[in-house]
């Protein structure tokens, strides 16, 4: 496999081809007619779907290639591309990846083809448009995994607000209006800051005195060191965008409104990747960059109790809605508040455990909001009361929510388990008395979930809808089956992941915990 | 090319396209007038108009690609005031175009509009190249007599009656006070020529108080016609009642000019007095920013949203003049671009969808836009992500926010904290932006909506080359950036506020 990867140059193009394909599959529909008067229903269009799965298949398949040519050992770019853009700024479009960059490429070229299978029926209307925006998002977050240049970062972090805003204001529930406005305009005051942030960068970085141009270069960024007063005025703004998107516990209330009104694929792309974005930030940027803010005492003790505040909050607020939808929406903010904390405990095993939950919370939780699409679809309702003893029912269905419900647990041999436990025992290294009230977080979660299984499927089948519903069909069964073996794969084996990310994952906390990189390490790999 | 400015032969050289324009404008009035008033002959009027502009336009780009100099004199040759013709002719073409479907749908007579705006921009012209005070003066004159007529062109309608007059009476007033600034700033330096005037404001003799009054009498004239907050309060009523295709003229073109004298004015004369308006200045821009975004959000009317986000916009280009230097003023021809662009594509809009009688133009008319004419609302939407600043979907728009803040975060004296004033403004500006996006797209049409007429040629080409061009050099800036970068005032040239980054930025 590598020998061929290496014939065909696969390093060099493939970056910028994942960011091509489905912006090429978006003019493909965008051409069919996406934007006319009679944009299509499922009806009139039924190939929107197909090409847009083809597309996304094509995209997964393309990207699976980096599994093998990424170079385990070696904890910097990768596959690096750049290209002139916008001469007289120096912004350039540098891309790269680094294990953490390769895990979330993948998870997103995993996720989208089944967001498509989420949406086969369950969109009806204007389905060309539906499925163009949903290519056009890909390559924005796609861009924010894999951009090196901090100006392609911002334009790719911004321009995934629009097609998210508008498949949750057209094809949402019906609050969908005020959910997407809140979602946009959320996002975007938080990423506002960011963008002066970036520019404020982009001015020191030049040393007329040296002939050293100004640049959005990451590497070249990383070296410049900055007065304590203002690394904290920098991190506050990068702080804002990515805790906004996290989301962290009192920038989270979009959250919930935004999953609920969303159609299914909106949720699961939402849940699975979107919020993954902050994370990443951190990790990528808010930390290595002003590593003395970062390491500033206070600064990681208000992050660390708002992570562990969002973990028991979330987990609490969870426990009591009536909306199945609502509940895995707040176990997200639970779920990502040990993200945060593994994050700024700042051991190589809680960012490891930091990054395994980000994996493993896109695709359980994935795969939760695909079930209640599912369920929705036939019933209408996603009141969990609404529901009861249905899995006499439908068995499959049932089944399956057990399993992804245990995973989300986080029970031993799923892939809950590797990212939780290893961002709590990586953190009780550090900071042992947050890791505490982290832990009890795992226990909340057991109870709203297995407490909402049991009135779902079990409890007593006493409401005369529910007497009919169908169980799955065979194109649901197949997206959820990639999901049950991707949880039970990283549950037994999560060595290859872990192996691939660990270098990134120790250069990131080398790199925060003592301060600046050396600077010429960078571009390892085949170039 | 050079002109010798103390030769009368040559000065009329370097004033080639203000000439061009002006004689056009002339002949145009026999045209418009000879003969009896029919739609026809004002249609010719029209054309001839927009040919006018194409003429100058070609005089403007010659002189500029000539790289003309000239000796220092009453007015500037250079690449600050051909970029900013080129800004004026284009608006003013588009507005023209856009003038001759509207008075066609709304059954309006008048050849002499197009004349009027003609001898508007030969203001303008003559405000972009003002070296002097008095050249202000007449280039203000100028374009405003012309504009308060504009705006009382429809005689039947009573809005337009009063718009006229109150944009008369305020304007006068506030030329008023710009007279009464020159006047007391020529006594207290003894000149009307700003080089001059930069020359004698120095840093030891700023607090004159006779060039204080003056400094302060000139910001609040030029503050009215720029619209910026508390001078703002004529803008809402003007633009509303005027014709639309007029309201775009004077959102667009009549700020352009009166905020690039101000500008130049601002560079040349007073850099030794800033200390003394720097402060006002700001509190003006974050005023100006906070209170045009705060009020826009309350707006149900599209033309009285887009009026005041054009005062919010006033806001931004502010902070260009707070800088005042050259980085200032490269920021300050970007965004013109995209606001003009942006602003007169949406006025474009308006038109095409707006009913006889300038009906339909609420925002809620244009709710489910985007199942019955989904291309416009798809251009609409482009130019309200333009007029918001996002990257990709609003083009250049992005850049153009981009370039201000980073001109303000880069001025001798950074102004970080308007920077950040600047992008939370913004975001503000997502409420009512976003709230004509979501209109169209996100709610349904109405069963009563009236069908959409076709759209007329003319105001199609505007609608979708603006968007057009919009979105292409929102991709790619390369070109616009390095001409805004290279088109600063002739007394900037030579003193780089950064190193160069050209050079270095290797293919």
């Amino acid at each position: 496999m590598q020998d061929f990867l290496v014939q065909i140059n696969y390093n060099a193009w493939i970056l910028p081809a994942l960011l091509l394909i489905p912006l090429a599959g978006a003019v493909l529909l965008l051409a069919l007619g996406s934007l006319s008067p009679d944009d299509g229903t499922l009806e009139t269009a039924p190939s929107a779907r197909m090409i847009a799965l083809v597309i996304f298949v094509l995209e997964f398949v393309v990207s699976m290639g980096l599994w093998w040519s990424y170079d385990p050992g070696g904890a910097r770019w990768q596959a690096t591309y750049d290209h002139w853009w916008i001469i007289p700024w120096n912004a350039r479009l540098s891309m790269g990846i680094d294990g953490i960059s390769l895990m979330m490429v993948l998870l997103t070229t995993v996720i989208m083809p089944l967001a498509v299978l989420g949406s086969w029926t369950s969109i009806r209307t204007k389905v060309r448009s539906y499925y163009a925006l949903m290519l056009v998002l890909t390559t924005g977050m796609l861009g924010v995994f894999v951009a090196r240049d901090l100006l392609l970062f911002y334009v790719m972090w911004e321009i995934m607000l629009v097609p998210m805003y508008f498949i949750i204001g057209i094809w949402g529930g019906e609050r969908r209006i005020y959910a997407s406005l809140k979602f946009f305009v959320y996002t975007m005051a938080g990423s506002l800051l960011m963008l002066v942030g970036i520019l404020y960068l982009w001015n020191v970085s030049g040393v007329p005195s040296q002939n050293l141009p100004q640049t959005f270069d990451y590497d070249r960024l990383l070296t410049i060191a900055h007065t304590h007063k203002a690394a904290l005025w920098l991190f506050g703004a990068f702080f804002l965008a990515f805790a906004v998107k996290v989301p962290m516990f009192p920038f989270h209330t979009w959250l919930p409104d935004a999953h609920v009104e969303a159609p299914t694929a909106g949720s699961v792309i939402l849940a699975a990747i979107m919020l993954k974005m902050g994370t990443y930030g951190f990790l990528r940027f808010a930390m290595p960059l002003f590593p003395s803010a970062a390491m500033t005492p206070w600064v990681r003790a208000t992050i660390l109790t708002l992570a562990v505040i969002g973990i028991i909050y979330g987990a609490l607020v969870a426990m009591v809605q009536p909306d199945f939808k609502k509940l895995v929406a707040y176990s997200s903010v639970s779920h990502l508040g040990f993200v945060m904390l593994g994050i700024f405990a700042l051991t190589l095993q809680s960012v490891q455990g930091a990054l395994m939950v980000m994996i493993s919370h896109g695709i359980s939780t994935g795969a939760l909001f695909l079930l209640i699409g599912m369920i929705y679809e036939r019933r209408h309702t996603r009141l969990i009361e609404a529901y009861g003893g249905i899995a006499r029912v439908v068995p499959l269905f049932s089944a399956l929510l057990v399993i992804v419900s245990l995973s989300s647990i986080g029970l031993p041999s799923t892939n809950g388990f590797v990212g939780e436990f290893l961002v709590l025992i990586g953190s009780f290294r550090t900071y042992p008395f947050f890791t505490f009230f982290a832990t009890t977080g795992v226990i909340f979660a057991a109870a709203y979930l297995l407490w909402a299984i049991q009135r779902i499927l079990f409890n007593a089948l006493d409401k005369p809808e529910n007497e009919h519903l169908t169980d799955l069909n065979a194109r649901e069964l197949t997206m959820m089956g990639v999901l049950v073996v991707a949880i039970f794969w990283i549950g037994i084996y999560p060595q290859p992941i872990l192996r691939r990310m660990e270098p990134s994952a120790a250069l990131f906390v080398r790199s925060v915990t003592q301060g600046q990189l050396s600077v010429h390490t960078a571009d390892r790999g085949m170039r | 090319m050079y002109f010798d400015l103390s030769i009368p032969s040559q000065l009329a050289g370097a004033l080639i396209p203000d000439l061009i324009l002006v004689i056009g404008a002339m002949l145009l009035l026999l045209v418009a007038v000879w003969g009896p008033a029919s739609m026809a002959r004002a249609r010719l009027t029209g054309m001839l108009a927009i040919g006018t502009c194409v003429a100058t336009f070609g005089a403007v780009v010659w002189l500029w690609h000539a790289q003309a100099t000239a000796s220092v004199g009453i007015i500037a040759v250079d690449a600050f005031r051909w970029a900013t013709d080129c800004i004026v002719l284009a608006a003013t073409s588009i507005a023209a175009t856009l003038m001759i479907d509207y008075s066609e749908r709304e059954q309006l007579v008048s050849a002499e509009s197009y004349v009027l705006l003609l001898l508007a921009a030969g203001g303008m012209m003559l405000l972009a190249a003002s070296r002097d005070l008095i050249i202000v003066f007449l280039g203000i004159e100028l374009m405003s007599i012309a504009s308060y007529v504009l705006c009382g062109l429809d005689r039947r309608s009573s809005r337009g009656a009063e718009a006229a007059l109150k944009y008369f009476l305020l304007g006068a007033f506030s030329t008023g006070f710009l007279l009464y600034g020159i006047a007391l700033v020529y006594g207290a330096t003894g000149s009307t020529d700003i080089g001059t005037i930069g020359a004698m404001v120095t840093g030891a003799n700023f607090n004159d108080p006779l060039l204080l009054a003056g400094i302060g009498m000139l910001i609040v004239g030029f503050c009215f016609k720029v619209a910026a907050v508390p001078f703002h309060m004529w803008t809402p009523d003007v633009y509303e009642g005027a014709a639309t295709p007029i309201t775009a003229f004077m959102a667009a073109a009549v700020k352009a000019a009166a905020f690039a004298a101000f500008l130049r004015v601002w560079i040349e004369a007073f850099p030794g007095a800033t200390a003394a308006w720097v402060h006002p200045l700001q509190w003006l821009a974050v005023i100006t920013m906070i209170g045009g975004n705060v009020i826009a959000l309350q707006q149900k009317n599209m033309k009285r949203m887009l009026a005041y986000s054009s005062i919010a916009h006033a806001g931004y280009l502010l902070v260009t003049v707070v800088v005042a230097d050259s980085l200032g003023a490269s920021a300050f021809l970007f965004y013109l671009v995209a606001y003009t662009l942006a602003t007169m594509g949406a006025f474009a809009v308006v038109i095409a969808l707006g009913e006889p009688g300038e009906r339909n133009q609420e925002i809620a008319d244009y709710a489910g836009l985007w199942t019955v004419e989904p291309w416009l609302a798809a251009a609409m939407a482009v130019f309200m992500m333009a007029l918001l600043g996002f990257p990709i979907a609003g083009g250049m728009g992005f850049f153009a926010k981009w370039y201000v803040i980073d001109a303000a975060i880069h001025a001798p004296h950074p102004q970080t904290v308007l920077a950040v004033i600047l992008v939370l403004a913004s975001v503000i500006s997502c409420g009512y932006y976003l709230g004509v996006v979501l209109t169209m797209f996100m709610k349904p049409r109405p069963a009563h909506a009236p069908a959409v007429r076709p759209v007329p040629t003319g105001t199609f080409l505007v609608i979708y080359l603006s968007a057009f061009t919009l979105l292409l050099f929102g991709v790619l800036p390369n070109g616009f950036v390095q001409l805004a970068h290279d088109s600063v005032p002739i007394s900037l040239v030579g003193a780089p506020a950064r190193a160069p980054v050209a050079s270095a930025a290797s293919r």
